[in-house]
């Protein structure tokens, strides 16, 4: 078959496709993680921003990886002393909690 | 009401504005009311590939900043009386336009347009956003390279959150283009094939269009290359291809290497 000239290319393409599939797992990993913190950060500001007024640069969070499992730390400065609903129900309408 | 529809790719150079002009040269010949939207602010080309650099008045910045009004800045195609153009500015401040003016002017233009073809730039950036911002539909274009399908790939994901369809909790259409696609090359298991690029981008194809000596020559002449080159391969995949988004079924082909080798000979003698 290859008489004249001897074929030494291997065919490319197939190297393309391994290197393309390789390469989008790590960017979904990449992608992923970064977009998990921060609709985290967004749901949880909103979460917690429906019941006090909190300041969006004060929600911080944090995730620690070790090998086996990873772990969040979220970190949120509320403007009030935290009180228990039952004493909130009976301060209603002081204006410490802000509803939306 | 028009349909918006953004091209968009991600990476540069794939074809997006080649396509843009495409396309809106083939649905004005097909008698439908067609503008075609440069937004790539600072860089634009869109006018180059039309032919129409010499009229350019004003552009996107001038009505998004009120400084002119649409019908000012509108060129009409001098070839295709449906075919209109509303070139970018040349300025640099990539901030001058708006996310309001920019919505205010697709407005008018959905009002006055049966398609408004936006061609996005390159990129991820703000110019890139704006482009899909207001858009019912995208047109993914991408060659079979891996840069190309990687930077695809990643947009996909913003098509599917940028646009305000979206985040008012409608769907929004996406179509893949796959452009310079050489069979040959593919047959010689030198290029991704079809199959390995919509095994990536798992998005409804709207065409496959040719690598061709064609668009270049097209954008030479400053003409679309559905009006210049309408015999050609290239042109057919286009008209096709803007029949599959108004909604015909036309069925699709794959190119294949399938000359023998008196006429490949042949072809290569004519190049």
């Amino acid at each position: 078959m290859n008489r004249i000239p001897p074929r030494t290319q291997v065919n490319s393409a197939p190297v393309a496709r391994e290197r393309l599939q390789s390469l989008l797992e790590h960017d979904r990993c990449l992608i992923n993680h970064t977009d998990l913190l921060s609709v985290l950060r967004e749901e949880i500001y909103a979460l917690v921003g429906r019941h006090a007024a909190i300041d969006p640069n004060k929600v911080h969070i944090m995730v620690a990886s070790s090998n086996t499992a990873s772990t969040l730390s979220v970190d949120i400065e509320v403007p009030f002393r935290v009180r228990t609903s039952a004493t909130r129900r009976m301060h209603d309408g002081e204006g410490v909690f802000s509803y939306r | 009401m028009g349909k918006v529809i953004v091209v968009t790719s991600g990476k540069g150079g794939v074809g997006k504005t080649t396509s843009t002009a495409a396309f809106g040269a083939a649905l004005a010949r097909a008698g439908q009311k067609v503008v075609v939207v440069d937004f790539d602010v600072g860089l634009r080309n869109l006018d180059l590939v039309m032919g129409a650099e010499q009229c350019v008045e004003f552009d996107l910045t001038n009505v998004v900043q009120g400084t002119a009004n649409l019908s000012q800045a509108l060129l009409r195609d001098k070839r295709l009386e449906l075919l209109y153009l509303l070139p970018a500015s040349q300025t640099r401040d990539k901030d001058a336009l708006t996310e309001d003016g920019v919505a205010n002017v697709i407005c008018e233009l959905r009002d006055k347009f049966e398609w408004v073809i936006c061609d996005s730039p390159a990129g991820i950036e703000r110019g890139a956003t704006l482009a899909m911002r207001f858009a019912d539909e995208a047109i993914i274009v991408a060659n079979p390279e891996i840069s190309s399908v990687r930077d695809s790939s990643r947009m996909l994901g913003l098509v599917d959150s940028r646009p305000l369809k979206v985040e008012t909790g409608g769907r929004l259409e996406k179509h893949l283009l796959i452009t310079r696609y050489d069979p040959e090359r593919v047959a010689r298991g030198e290029m991704l094939s079809v199959m390995d690029v919509t095994a990536i981008l798992p998005i409804p194809l709207l065409g496959i269009i040719p690598e061709s000596e064609e668009v270049l020559r097209a954008s030479n002449l400053g003409a679309p290359i559905t009006v210049c080159g309408r015999e050609s391969a290239v042109s057919q995949a286009y008209f096709d291809a803007a029949r599959r988004i108004r909604g015909d079924r036309v069925k699709m082909t794959i190119p294949s290497d399938n000359k023998n080798l008196l006429t490949k000979w042949l072809g290569r003698r004519a190049a």
